[in-house]
């Protein structure tokens, strides 16, 4: 029996359907990724300002706070239900920024709470974002450990 | 004053270009958010670790730390001067830098899930 | 070669249909075909998964009420919906007494319901057997792909799970529209791979039952008012027409129930899937259709996409499958 694979893809029907699928509006979406990304900076600039001068926050408090209200109003706009739409038409756009990251985790523990507060929303909280961490980690304590053996040998 | 307004205009441009080659990525190799996540991530990680991101900080502001790279600075930059002080700092300087943002998102997240459902979708 | 097609000799009738859809299905331009709509996605319950099965027992309940036939009438009932051991219809079962035989094809559980509820009364075994396939967006959506509320991007070659669920009765009895045949399918795969682009990777199995059912059946396309695919979508449509002309047949009278059940525009690409969407779009406007002898003769072929998610993340290729019923008024 020869392998199913062997006998019966189709490459020349896959090239074709490749051929008359429907490509994204790239300009357009371009675009929108690049008004929305760029938005969602400027406010994050706004409020970098505002912990500046109101609460005089400088340094890694300063980009620490700074993150920490981008991220709340991530998880809010997707708890309002909000922030996917934005998602349908700003795509990279939203996805990119760290309140892209925020809806990631908010996203899946609403989901799940319905399979309860344990195995539900909070195990399934990182199914989306799980591999940001793992990755940043591990790609940290790397960096941290070459940085470490070069400093052995210049020290 | 004008230094302001250029700042603005510098995130906005910066931040938006960002985003924008994610969604190239988006377009043409059909990569999940997970993924795109993942890869600016790495990529924040990898120039800060060549010390390149911080000048792109220094210019754009929020622009920069915005995006999910900036985390991946924060990771990368964190290990750096933890490894100043040793083996110990070197391996948890990246969390240490991190914790607000994977604070704020468990949290949060937590809380607002506590409180809302999922709504029904028409789009 | 064994023949996939199974001729009834003692005209299993389709005696009653009942159709229940979501709000979204509901404001789209076919919602005003639908016998009932519901007015959120959660129906009153807690959960979306409660939901959909109260989507089923409502269904159920109303197919056999509108027969005017009792519940002790019933012999049995064949259901399946797109859940994971396919709960909605399992669960929607407990409320009733009579047999329960649930069924999975994904998207082509519908024609495959009428045509073993067919079997089941031609062959004089029994002589009432409802039918029901359904499926919810917000189910099928975070069993196959993400959770409702992430900001992702549907690629434009995606189709949308339509929520709804349609039964159909079948009777020995009654002056009602006729399934004279059935063609099963076989499972065709031509190695699509993108879990996004179903039409595609259904359209071929669809072109091989369609096939064979005209070569056994002695009839061309010409013969029929109507072939109606369950939800290859405008590109699956595509490129069956294509797959169809290459092996030397014309379907201009060929249409597509996830073409029809939305206006097909930004949000929905190339339409409507899922085990519900061939059973509201049959059991509602095309029903009401053959019951006025408006259609005289049609094939119902229900396609669908034999995926999981998990199959999908280690990167198995898309098995299509479908599955005919010829439906005469």
């Amino acid at each position: 029996m020869t392998k199913y694979k062997d006998a019966n893809f189709n490459q020349d029907y896959i090239n074709y359907v490749k051929k008359i699928a429907p490509k994204t509006n790239e300009a357009r979406s371009l675009w929108h990724a690049f008004l929305v990304g760029g938005f969602i900076c400027v406010i994050g600039q706004f409020i970098r300002y505002f912990l500046l001068y109101a609460f005089g926050l400088y340094g890694d408090e300063l980009a620490g706070a700074t993150s920490m209200i981008l991220i709340f109003l991530g998880c809010l706009l997707t708890g309002f239900g909000v922030y996917d739409n934005i998602g349908h038409i700003a795509g990279g756009g939203s996805i990119v920024p760290i309140t892209g990251f925020a809806n990631s985790v908010c996203s899946p523990a609403m989901e799940f709470k319905s399979e309860g507060f344990v195995y539900g929303l909070a195990a399934k909280m990182f199914v989306v974002a799980g591999p940001i961490i793992v990755y940043g980690i591990s790609a940290s304590v790397l960096t941290g450990l070459i940085y470490f053996i070069i400093g052995l040998f210049t020290a | 004053m004008w230094n302001i307004v250029f700042m603005y205009l510098k995130a906005f441009i910066v931040g938006g270009l960002i985003c924008t080659i994610a969604q190239i990525l988006i377009n043409t190799t059909k990569l999940t958010s997970g993924r795109i996540l993942v890869v600016f991530m790495l990529a924040g990680v990898l120039l800060q670790s060549f010390g390149v991101y911080e000048y792109l900080i220094d210019f754009a502001g929020a622009g920069a730390t915005v995006p999910i790279s900036g985390f991946g600075y924060l990771l990368a930059q964190g290990a750096i001067n933890g490894a100043k002080n040793g083996l110990y700092g070197a391996i948890t300087g990246g969390l240490k830098a991190a914790s607000a943002g994977i604070t704020a998102a468990v949290v949060f997240s937590f809380l607002v899930a506590l409180i809302f459902k999922p709504k029904s979708k028409i789009h | 070669m064994s023949n996939s097609t199974v001729f009834f000799k003692n005209k299993p009738r389709i005696s009653s249909t009942f159709t229940i859809a979501g709000p979204k299905e509901g404001a789209s331009s076919f919602g005003k075909h639908f016998h009932q709509l519901m007015a959120d996605d959660r129906f009153g319950e807690d959960t979306f998964e409660k939901a959909e099965c109260k989507m089923f027992s409502t269904c159920i309940e109303k197919t056999i009420e509108s027969s005017g036939k009792k519940t002790s009438d019933i012999n049995a009932m064949i259901s399946g919906d797109l859940l994971n051991q396919i709960i909605s219809a399992s669960f929607a079962a407990r409320d009733f007494e009579f047999p329960y035989i649930g069924i999975y094809n994904a998207c082509s559980t519908f024609s495959e319901a009428l045509a073993l509820s067919a079997v089941l009364v031609d062959g004089g075994y029994m002589k009432n057997v409802v039918a029901v396939t359904g499926s919810h967006f917000a189910t099928a959506e975070r069993q196959y792909r993400y959770p409702l509320e992430l900001g992702s991007t549907r690629p434009p070659q995606s189709q949308w799970t339509v929520t709804g669920a349609g039964g159909a009765l079948i009777s020995d009895k009654g002056n009602f529209p006729v399934i004279v045949s059935a063609t099963f399918g076989k499972v065709v795969d031509y190695g699509i791979t993108d879990a996004n682009n179903m039409g595609a990777a259904m359209a071929p199995a669809a072109c091989d039952t369609l096939v064979k059912l005209l070569k056994e059946t002695k009839t061309t396309p010409k013969d029929y008012d109507l072939i109606l695919s369950g939800d290859l979508g405008a590109l699956g449509s595509r490129l069956l027409k294509k797959l169809m002309s290459d092996k030397g047949f014309d379907i201009k009278n060929h249409t597509d129930c996830g073409e029809m059940i939305y206006n097909i525009e930004e949000e929905e690409y190339q339409g409507g899937s899922g085990a519900g969407c061939s059973a509201v779009v049959f059991g509602s406007y095309i029903y009401k259709k053959l019951l006025k002898k408006e259609i005289k003769r049609m094939i119902l072929m229900a396609t669908g996409a034999l995926l999981s998610s998990i199959s999908t993340q280690q990167g198995e290729s898309i098995p299509g499958i479908c599955h005919a019923v010829v439906i005469e008024s």
